[in-house]
């Protein structure tokens, strides 16, 4: 198993919180067609992180910069859930057993299964750890 | 009344003769100070060409700037043994401003002080609540030793918790109070709130920060007080050197401590009676710290009518600034000191906006800032670190609590012309 495999660059945008900055990174996704497969916001004192995974991220990176953006690539893993009642929980717990801290999360429920994007301190010891608990977790190249 | 007749109401011809005096001896002293030995030098002015007061014209101005030049002690003119205190006031950029005072530096001020509580009928038989700052700021213990140099009943509560001020307003039954025209209002609103009401108290001495005649209504109403207005300078010793009297109808400079000169700003040219300009003052009596033609970076004008109380040459309260400076919860801010620390962090450009606000009666200044992109990884506490960081700088430099905002690189306006960082929206006071 490579562990490489399941770490996936989830594209983060510093975004000053003001009216149209989520409407102006959308608009740059659609102009390059880039399509969006989770995302998140997560908002401090006036500011925030826009945080995406994207099937093109060099694109999207590029796009974004060029438009003047202040971009960066962060790694993230996704475990995947059972998509029904307990579903978080049986992750939860298992993540508990494994030792893992998460710094933050999201999820998004899709065609495939219900998915838990997590970023965590460790991502490789991470990687290995929920995967010996028989944890899932979905290869990156999924999401391209 | 008066707490020194003779010298509150000098003759002109006395006065005049009194500050040439004077005015000789500060040359002389400030020919121990290297900076004015070459000032001097250069304007080609020697001690033999004082010969009336208005010769003070020959002689250069003194910037604040120059002051930072000569940080710590370049300005001294008496061996540091000499000295018995250190204020500090806020510099132009980098390091503060430093002003000493020798023994008879601060009982000159202490002096001073006596002389403008006296004139507003304060005595032995007042409590004062002093409700400033009691460091480094010249108003908390400059207003400390003229209240006790009078026999008044000082309480020395400096500032915050305002509970416990109105508590000890009630409780020590006081008469008088001392704080910025802001606080005076912050801490009206709080009485109002509480229904408490002090009627003990019936003076009210506001300074530090500029403020209006509807305020002043507004405050006396409001605390039930007559207000002052005083005004000072550290460079000048600090709170004292003018004051309002009875009349509340300009302040009473202390002309045979400062030889007043109101200038074109942008010229230097000086500007006669009634007309509106920059103040520049040569301390007559300061031995630690001689200054010649300090420019205060005040506006104001010398009032042509004399006073029904009879003292000296009155001069307008204070209208604005000639400079960038700007004056926030009573502390003196200089753009120049942001755009500073602001340099001195590398995750953050150097391009900046400052607004100024008020809120419940208070100054809130907020900061928007680049952030520098390579300093941003992708998480959000990158950005919460970097900004608590620039809060911490802005606050260990400003000795001021400011909000600071992280913008987004290139998104704030870049200027060609004069920049116009600050946006002061607080309207008149």
């Amino acid at each position: 198993m490579d562990v490489k495999n399941y770490i996936i660059r989830q594209i983060s945008v510093f975004s000053e919180n003001k009216p149209g900055r989520l409407a102006s990174i959308a608009k740059a996704f659609q102009e390059e067609k880039i399509n969006i497969l989770a995302f998140s916001i997560a908002e401090a004192d006036g500011f925030g992180v826009v945080r995406a995974l994207v099937n093109l991220p060099d694109k999207a990176f590029q796009k974004l910069t060029s438009l003047g953006y202040n971009v960066a690539f962060t790694d993230v893993i996704a475990v995947k859930m059972k998509d029904e009642p307990g579903g978080l929980f049986e992750i939860a717990e298992l993540l508990g057993e494994a030792g893992i801290n998460m710094e933050y999360a999201y999820a998004y429920s899709g065609k495939e299964a219900a998915v838990l994007i997590i970023r965590v301190d460790h991502v490789n010891e991470a990687v290995t750890r929920i995967l010996s608990k028989g944890g899932t977790l979905l290869e990156a190249k999924i999401f391209s | 009344m008066f707490w020194d007749k003779v010298k509150e109401t000098l003759a002109p011809d006395e006065l005049a003769k009194l500050q040439l005096k004077r005015l000789k001896k500060t040359f002389k002293s400030a020919e121990n100070i290297e900076f004015y030995r070459k000032q001097f030098a250069e304007a080609g002015v020697r001690f033999s060409d004082i010969h009336t007061i208005d010769d003070v014209r020959k002689l250069p101005f003194t910037r604040k700037q120059d002051l930072r030049g000569g940080y710590p002690f370049g300005f001294l003119a008496v061996p540091l043994k000499k000295v018995v205190r250190i204020h500090t006031t806020s510099g132009t950029t980098g390091k503060p401003t430093v002003v000493c005072y020798t023994r008879n530096d601060l009982d000159a001020w202490a002096e001073l002080i006596a002389r403008n509580m006296t004139m507003v009928g304060l005595g032995e038989d007042d409590v004062f609540q002093n409700m400033v700052n009691y460091g480094m700021f010249t108003g908390g213990l400059g207003f400390h030793y003229g209240a006790e140099k009078i026999g008044m009943t000082v309480i020395p509560s400096a500032t915050g918790n305002t509970t416990r001020q109105i508590e000890m307003i009630q409780d020590f039954g006081v008469t008088a109070i001392h704080c910025t025209p802001s606080y005076a209002m912050h801490l009206a609103e709080v009485a109002e709130e509480r229904h408490v009401e002090f009627p003990s108290l019936k003076t009210g001495i506001f300074g530090a920060e500029p403020w209006s005649e509807s305020m002043r209504a507004e405050l006396e109403e409001k605390l039930g007080v007559t207000a002052y207005d005083s005004y000072g300078l550290s460079e000048l010793f600090g709170p004292g050197v003018a004051f309002e009297c009875n009349e509340r109808d300009g302040l009473h400079i202390w002309h045979d401590y400062y030889l007043v000169e109101i200038i074109n700003p942008q010229t230097g040219e000086v500007l006669g009676d009634g007309e509106r300009g920059e103040l520049v003052v040569t301390p007559l009596l300061k031995e630690a710290m001689p200054l010649v033609r300090y420019r205060t970076g005040d506006v104001t004008f010398r009032m042509e009518d004399g006073c029904l109380c009879g003292r000296m040459q009155k001069i307008g309260r204070i209208t604005g600034r000639s400079d960038d400076m700007l004056v926030i919860r009573g502390i003196n801010v200089f753009p120049s000191q942001i755009e500073h620390v602001l340099l001195s962090l590398p995750e953050v450009g150097n391009q900046f906006m400052v607004y100024i606000d008020r809120m419940n009666h208070l100054d809130e200044m907020s900061i928007e800032v680049e952030m520098n992109r390579e300093y941003f990884h992708g998480e959000l506490q990158d950005l919460t670190r970097i900004q608590a960081k620039v809060v911490k700088s802005l606050r260990d430099v400003l000795e001021l609590r400011t909000s600071v905002k992280l913008v987004e690189p290139g998104s704030l306006p870049r200027f060609e012309g004069k920049a116009k960082r600050v946006i002061d929206r607080r309207g008149e006071m």
